[in-house]
């Protein structure tokens, strides 16, 4: 029996190639917007932007700290640099570099990071970053995105072009269903209610997001009705949603492909243990490295998928 | 900018030392050793060399552009752009203190004019540098990025990503300077992490090297400086090496790390003072 979901999808692709193709956009809509990639522009989808506009786009070799000061200096000639590369090496390898140059410094630099979570699958752990978002997000300044497939990577993308300062935009390798609309306007620091519900509130970001959408169809069938949240702005948060929501289900679950310590996670239970203390259990990564392996082995052996999504639900409704 | 005689920027050098000791030793914390060292060079660049705006403007469009990577030099740095007309002098007394646009290490944070990028995290400066030079290229820009750097720091590798990079895309307009005074933290470089031949170092990662024998003399680093002016947009970035005595203008601090990074005492800040004259006045 086949599952009656809300949101639906025709396609996949992965949300990488969502990132190129909004940075080319981005690069022919702006000729401010430059382009930065450490050795790995294929792998990121920058090489239309580097055909199109060869001038503005600057290869660095395999030395991502110098990719890090090289964009904050661009930054004062009135440039919008996009630097990329693979997310460990655009946040742990350079932690200080973004810290010092970009954040403290307040530059208007765009760190776009692929091949973040499990779903880089057989790379293995070395590369399955999973404590980005937390990284980022401590950092004054940051804002930090984490879309869910390539149609809202794509208007991701665009969106941070015309934002004023520093950036960290997550996304991932895995071919992923498309189920958000091409058209979507992408308003930075506003969640998106995605399906309606009165139950409990599953607030998810990145390609968990998916996953939260089948969950919610596999609890409807049991009578449960899920709200669920798009949270692809993980910083500035959107507060406001997430307690009108919990107000009105009373129970949450967080998923995300990331270490529950200092994720979406976390910052949810800061919001609600501020001003509305509910049940929340968390689909994430606990404490541990990934491995190698397909995406989706990986989303199950580690708890990430629809069916933990459910089980958290129900862990969260025993607690109301 | 009205040139000025080299006796009027020597009063400004030691007016600047005067400045560095006095801010450092009331708060009793701070780096003054290196910039000690380096009054020559800063005073040269901003009272000499540097086509610049006290106006100051964030992205520095039609100007030359200075970065300080070897952030610990901020009470010298600070110094200059007061006396350079950037923010009142009186505002060097709040250096280090709270509530101050005068952070321990400089910050674009607190906005205090003169600062494009906040350094103290040693290695970082060169790369940011650089994106200032290839981002005045594109603009069509063709005023200068300057950077000074320690010769310690260069034991951080981001540098040697930066030089590396530098010369793979020619940044020819930028010069970098080294305040080589063979002197850190914990002891000299020699004995601290040997930097055994800089200028084959640079010169084999494909850079112009000039050589500032005397980086104490005004003359000589105005000499330096007009030189490596000569040799931009010629396809290389420009590296001066400039040979420097940390904690110079000042007979008992001089030639040694101790004064890196210790404020001098009451007694100690007198006798030192004694040594510099009140050329400007005092803030």
């Amino acid at each position: 029996m086949s599952l009656d979901l809300k949101f639906t999808y025709t396609e996949k692709k992965d949300t990488r190639s969502g990132f190129g193709d909004g940075f080319l956009e981005a690069g022919r809509r702006n000729p401010n917007v430059v382009g930065l990639c450490a050795d790995l522009i294929g792998s990121l989808k920058m090489g239309d932007f580097q055909k199109e506009f060869p001038d503005r786009f600057f290869q660095t070799g395999i030395a991502e700290a110098n990719m890090i000061g090289l964009a904050a200096g661009m930054t004062l000639g009135g440039k919008i640099p996009f630097a990329g590369t693979f997310a460990n090496f655009a946040t742990g390898r350079v932690y200080d570099q973004i810290r010092q140059s970009v954040a403290y410094s307040d530059k208007n630099v765009k760190i776009c990071a692929s091949h973040a979570g499990l779903t880089l699958g057989e790379d293995g752990a070395t590369h399955q970053i999973l404590e980005d978002l937390g990284m980022m997000k401590m950092l004054p300044h940051m804002t930090v995105i984490n879309p869910c497939d390539y149609n809202q990577t794509k208007a991701a993308t665009l969106a941070i072009a015309e934002h004023e300062g520093p950036v960290y935009l997550r996304f991932g390798r895995p071919s992923w269903p498309i189920f958000t609309p091409a058209d979507q306007k992408f308003e930075i620091g506003k969640a998106w209610k995605m399906i309606d519900g009165k139950d409990v509130t599953i607030f998810a970001t990145g390609h968990l997001v998916w996953e939260a959408v089948v969950a919610e169809a596999m609890l409807r069938e049991e009578g449960i009705h899920a709200e669920v949240i798009n949270i692809h702005t993980i910083k500035p948060l959107d507060e406001e949603a997430i307690l009108e929501s919990v107000k009105k289900t009373g129970c949450a679950v967080s998923a995300e492909e990331h270490q529950i310590n200092g994720g979406l996670g976390d910052s949810i239970a800061q919001t609600l243990a501020r001003h509305n203390p509910a049940p929340l259990e968390y689909v994430g990564v606990n404490d541990s490295f990934g491995e190698s392996g397909t995406p989706t082995q990986l989303l199950e052996k580690y708890g990430l998928n629809a069916e933990n999504i459910v089980k958290a639900v129900k862990r969260a409704l025993a607690r109301k | 900018m009205e040139k000025q005689s080299i006796e009027q920027l020597q009063k400004i050098c030691t007016q600047m030392r005067r400045d560095v000791l006095r801010m450092v030793h009331a708060v009793q914390s701070g780096h003054p050793g290196a910039p000690l060292g380096c009054a020559e060079f800063f005073v040269a660049l901003y009272f000499d060399q540097l086509h610049h705006n006290p106006d100051f403007q964030m992205n520095g469009k039609g100007e030359d552009l200075f970065f300080l990577s070897n952030g610990h030099l901020s009470a010298g740095w600070y110094s200059v752009l007061a006396r350079s007309g950037y923010f009142p002098v009186e505002e060097l007394k709040t250096f280090r203190k709270l509530n101050s646009r005068l952070q321990g290490h400089p910050a674009t944070h607190e906005h205090l004019p003169g600062i494009r990028v906040a350094s103290g995290s040693l290695g970082q400066g060169l790369s940011v540098a650089l994106g200032a030079a290839q981002a005045k290229k594109l603009n069509g820009d063709d005023k200068l990025v300057y950077i000074l750097m320690g010769d310690g720091e260069l034991q951080e590798g981001q540098v040697w990503e930066a030089a590396m990079y530098a010369a793979h895309y020619g940044v020819d307009n930028l010069i970098a300077t080294v305040d080589y005074n063979g002197q850190q933290i914990d002891g000299p470089t020699s004995k601290v992490m040997d930097l055994k031949n800089l200028k084959a170092k640079w010169e084999a990662f494909g850079w112009e090297v000039i050589e500032t024998k005397n980086g104490n003399d005004l003359k000589s680093v105005i000499e330096g400086l007009e030189k490596a002016k000569s040799l931009t947009g010629k396809g290389k970035p420009i590296m001066n090496l400039l040979y420097t005595e940390m904690g110079y203008g000042v007979d008992f601090m001089v030639g040694t790390h101790k004064w890196h990074g210790s404020p001098p005492n009451d007694e100690q800040l007198a006798k030192a003072l004694g040594q510099l004259e009140e050329t400007l006045g005092d803030y």
